[in-house]
């Protein structure tokens, strides 16, 4: 009898030793690790479901990335084009070398007027021959066909579109004016359409982030049910809410780094798959342009994203199903 | 251990199926809980393990006034409790050793002191050569021991049994009393619900008997 209190109180001890290690952070960091390893296990114990479900999450983190990452490289290509207005003055045929420099150093003068290069004939020509293969059919030419042409960077209160234009029209009034271009006119179109496809790509993103977070959703709510039994049982020994929701929070995020992964596959597959027709066609543009994935930052904000999402769908499913599994 | 104050429980509809419950169960003290189906023993239970609340009147559980307790306490409550069920309630798809470890992983325990805790339970209902098994192959009277060891396993407080004798032969009923018994020696308190009354009978254990809903007598302690 006395030997039976006293293994009461020692057990009383062990009760407070116990609490006191159950308390320290290597603990609670044991079993978060112990619980995201047990999901794991789970989902791979269901591998085909689970990878049907990934693929799922994959192909909706894939869409928008893919095209972000398209997008990026048209910008990059259009970037190579500063950005900035320039007018290119080309002057009638018959101009001698003369009046050129003469008008040269008269718009020099201008006050729209930042700077203005002054191309004869015959750079152009070298720089032609340089850039392009029509080097060959030049040289069989006799005479150089190409005019003069100055090249002119409007002052800063000048560069807006519409001052820029007013500028060009003056220019083309001009008695030695062939034709008076605007060079950023297209570049600022290219600019406008890249906008509209950024927007149009965010939309399709929100849209797919809404879809991964229903997919993740929906998984976890089914797996809900599934383990009802388990959960109800869990609950009766004294499980806290807490303790039944971290599996199902582990599993959402586990999907959406599964999918994450995937669709980091599928963009740079796909990318690969488009690398050798670009550079193709980059070579028929004299360009040694070439497609970038950016693969270590597409995996890594494929992850962020597919992690958020995921914890964030089945946070969802969780917070509505989870609570309602009472013992009765 | 258990105090019942003036206890009713109406369920929504207007069943009332314990009405004015008085009794006082200190520590430390075997009980039985007797009466027909529809007497209000499950209901008494399920008030004890936080189930169901009082309509009226006050339930208090080792000291802790639990009538109008919050949510977040409850499962700390429960833990002072273990559960046997009729039946049982183990995880199929968990192993004998997974399923009496439960308990001590919702608790927290580090993982060397559930491997023991879980050993030491185990070999004291007989099962220690059970433990990678899962319970689907194991007889009735062997799962209802898993059971058991899982109830024993934290070292609650309470144990509280709904019919833990429901499926099994005579044999094996006096068998799993007598487990009952042995965690009541060690100071366990212990209330069974079960409608053996040979069984019962044979055992010299206070009697709390419901008779539609109202307490017939009351002999657990003194009240």
């Amino acid at each position: 009898m006395n030997r039976m209190r006293k293994n009461r109180r020692q057990s009383q001890h062990h009760w407070q030793d116990n609490l006191r290690r159950m308390l320290s952070p290597g603990t609670i960091l044991q079993r978060h690790a112990q619980v995201a390893l047990d999901s794991l296990g789970r989902l791979y114990r269901n591998r085909l479901p689970t990878l049907m479900t990934a693929a799922v999450i994959a192909i909706a983190l894939a869409m928008p990335s893919g095209l972000y990452l398209l997008l990026g490289n048209l910008e990059r290509l259009s970037g190579s084009w500063d950005g900035q207005a320039s007018l290119s003055i080309f002057l009638k045929q018959d101009i001698t070398d003369h009046s050129a420099r003469a008008l040269f150093a008269q718009v020099d003068e201008w006050p729209e007027v930042e700077s203005v290069q002054l191309i004869t004939p015959a750079q152009a020509l070298q720089e032609f021959s340089q850039q392009s293969s029509f080097a060959d059919v030049l040289g069989v030419l006799e005479e150089n066909p190409l005019p003069y042409v100055m090249i002119v960077l409007p002052a800063g209160d000048h560069i807006d579109p519409a001052a820029a234009s007013a500028l060009r029209d003056r220019f083309s009034q001009l008695p030695e004016t062939e034709l008076a271009q605007l060079d950023l006119q297209w570049v600022q179109r290219l600019a406008a359409i890249l906008a509209i496809a950024h927007r149009v790509i965010l939309i399709i993103s929100v849209l797919l982030a809404l879809a991964v977070m229903l997919v993740v959703g929906n998984t976890i709510r089914l797996e809900i049910q599934n383990r009802r039994e388990e959960i109800l049982v869990t609950k009766l020994i004294g499980a806290t809410n807490g303790f039944v929701r971290r599996p199902f929070l582990y599993g959402g995020i586990w999907y959406g780094v599964l999918g994450a992964l995937i669709a980091w596959l599928v963009v740079e597959a796909g990318f690969w798959l488009l690398s050798e027709p670009v550079s193709r066609l980059a070579g028929l543009y004299q360009s040694d342009f070439s497609l970038e994935t950016l693969p270590v930052q597409l995996l890594g904000i494929l992850l962020a994203a597919g992690t958020l999402l995921g914890l964030l769908g089945s946070w969802l499913a969780v917070g509505r199903h989870l609570d309602a599994v009472e013992p009765s | 251990m258990i105090r019942f104050t003036n206890v009713s429980k109406r369920y929504p509809g207007g069943f009332e199926a314990l009405s004015n419950i008085n009794f006082h169960m200190e520590k430390g003290v075997m009980a039985f809980l007797t009466g027909h189906s529809g007497a209000g023993k499950s209901t008494l239970l399920k008030l004890v393990a936080l189930i169901e609340y009082a309509t009226r009147g006050q339930v208090i559980l080792d000291g802790e006034n639990v009538t109008g307790i919050s949510k977040r306490r409850i499962p700390y409550i429960r833990r002072k409790i273990g559960f046997i069920f009729q039946e049982h309630h183990l995880l199929f798809d968990r192993t004998v050793f997974d399923n009496v470890a439960l308990p001590l992983i919702i608790a927290g325990y580090r993982h060397q002191e559930i491997g023991r805790r879980v050993r030491a339970a185990l070999d004291k209902l007989g099962l220690l050569s059970k433990e990678r098994l899962y319970p689907i192959t194991l007889s009735g009277g062997e799962q209802q021991r898993v059971g058991i060891a899982r109830a024993v396993v934290n070292k609650p407080m309470l144990l509280l049994a709904d019919e833990p004798t429901g499926n099994l032969d005579p044999e094996l009923s006096r068998e799993i009393m007598s487990l009952f018994s042995l965690f009541n020696d060690v100071g366990v308190s212990v209330l069974i619900a079960s409608h053996d009354i040979p069984l019962i009978k044979e055992l010299d254990y206070p009697v709390l008997s419901l008779q539609q809903g109202r307490l017939a007598h009351d002999v657990a302690g003194a009240a």
